[in-house]
């Protein structure tokens, strides 16, 4: 493996056995020693055209803790405000070192351009390109499910109910593509003009009331982040109407198995689509998430840069 | 072409003998533990752990596993599958160690092991047991405990087979 652009890309045995490593990773967390040299003598890139500080600071960790150099490049701050291409960029850091370039993009297909335009050598990471794909998050995602359900194997027969903004969600892609590949069985739910019929073709179904879905008594719910900044026009009547029909209120909290568990990828927005009261919940498991989001980046990290590729 | 060069008898002898020398070289079993490489020499760690303890019966520990895919220098695509290390007792301070492997070549596989022993603790001592040397040393390290010492070319691939893994025992050289 060399890239990691999209989950399309991965067969299920690939993604399990990326899972298996990032299982054992996650251990080295409870060790004195954090530290481990598979990557010494590597450099990895953050080049972040979005600004997101969890994604990148997980990353940060996940290239430190194997040993690697890391550098943090970001748009705000860089010659990219200046208008350098892509692509020029993209050498410059290679001729700079770069053994990998993790990239955060506003645009769909960013990643995919680096990785096959012959431009670079250097490992490309997708680290979330416009509306299209977040593999990291999904695998991350994957990993706390196997482990909240106790499976050292795929998802087979798990209910996950994936509940927003759909449209915009690269979160929610990558989870479906994912997800159904690991033979979980997928409902994503939202308003009418934030869920796109493709995700059909994907693997999921969809589903227009949070109450009818939550009937279903799924496994697992994952609530969506709505993505403003990526909405132009008028995707909700209003705020409040999203909230009544859409958050995780205490309410729809209720109707949820007691063995039920609960995601959010962050930043959560309390009190809009996720209540204070499900956030806070014994059931969510959203810092679980954030800690295995480290393994799982090591995981895919060691298997792109370690050793010879042969 | 292949040869046997030991077969289940003989592996099963050499590693009584390793399990009594491992004894006599601690002065009995006190503060020893036992730990094997993937893939091979956790089965030969697990069947030294058995025959110390039925050597002594104050051996009560189970073998443990030292991964060391995370440390090597020598990785290849086809051994990233990174597996649980174990330690029995959780704690390696102050014990005697011995790391098990099937063959000892170069010799970069104990060093990695040694790396990912010392994220551990403070081991009192390291020692190394392998059922083959081959020589051929790529760095100063030279085992403890040896099953059988099998000069063999570079070019050669020396396999060790053992009933868990691979349906029975034997040390085949093939060229």
């Amino acid at each position: 493996m060399k890239n990691l652009v999209s989950i399309a890309d991965l067969s299920r045995e690939d993604a399990l056995y990326l899972l298996d490593n990032a299982q054992q990773l996650a251990q080295v967390n409870d060790r004195e020693v954090k530290k481990l040299p598979a990557l010494r003598g590597k450099t990895v890139v953050n080049l972040f055209y979005e600004n997101s500080t969890r994604t990148r600071i997980s990353f940060e960790i996940a290239a430190t803790r194997l040993s690697a150099d890391v550098i943090n490049f970001s748009a705000a701050t860089s010659s990219l405000s200046k208008g350098e291409s892509l692509k020029d960029t993209a050498q410059t850091l290679e001729a700079l070192g770069a053994d990998a370039i993790v990239v955060r993009h506003p645009m769909s297909g960013a990643a995919h351009q680096l990785a096959h335009r012959d431009w670079i050598n250097a490992s490309i990471i997708n680290a979330g390109d416009g509306s299209h794909e977040h593999p990291t998050q999904a695998l991350l995602d994957a990993l706390t499910m196997r482990q909240l359900v106790g499976s050292n194997d795929d998802l087979a027969g798990l209910k996950v109910l994936i509940v927003g903004d759909i449209r915009h969600s690269r979160v929610a892609r990558s989870n479906v593509l994912l997800l159904s590949k690991l033979g979980a069985s997928v409902q994503v739910a939202g308003p009418a003009t934030l869920v796109p019929a493709g995700f059909e073709k994907m693997g999921a179904t969809i589903s227009n009331s949070f109450e009818d879905s939550l009937e279903q008594q799924p496994d697992v719910v994952m609530m969506l982040r709505v993505q403003r900044e990526r909405m132009q026009g008028h995707y909700m009547p209003s705020e409040r109407e999203y909230t009544q029909n859409w958050s995780l209120s205490g309410k729809r909290l209720a109707m949820l198995k007691k063995d039920a568990h609960i995601l959010h990828p962050g930043p959560m927005n309390r009190g809009f689509e996720i209540s204070s009261e499900a956030a806070d919940d014994p059931r969510a498991a959203i810092l679980k998430q954030v800690s295995n989001g480290v393994a799982v980046r090591m995981a895919v990290l060691h298997e792109l840069l370690a050793g010879e590729r042969s | 072409m292949q040869r046997v060069v030991l077969d289940s008898g003989e592996i099963a002898r050499a590693l009584k003998r390793i399990s009594h020398e491992i004894i006599e070289a601690n002065s009995g079993v006190s503060d020893l533990i036992v730990l094997g490489i993937p893939t091979r020499g956790i089965h030969l760690a697990n069947r030294i752990a058995k025959l110390l303890s039925e050597i002594d019966p104050n051996f009560t520990s189970d073998a443990g596993v030292l991964d060391i895919t995370l440390f090597r220098d020598d990785l290849v695509a086809a051994d990233r599958r990174i597996q649980p290390t174990v330690i029995p007792g959780d704690d390696i301070d102050g014990k005697v160690v011995v790391i098990v492997d099937d063959v000892l070549f170069s010799g970069r596989s104990a060093r990695a092991a040694l790396d990912a022993l010392i994220d551990f603790g403070r081991p009192k001592q390291v020692k190394l047991a392998v059922l083959v040397d081959r020589g051929h040393r790529e760095l100063p390290i030279r085992p403890d405990f040896v099953g059988k010492n099998l000069p063999t070319a570079v070019t050669e691939r020396v396999n060790v087979h053992l009933a868990e893994v691979d349906g029975s025992d034997e040390v085949v050289i093939s060229s």
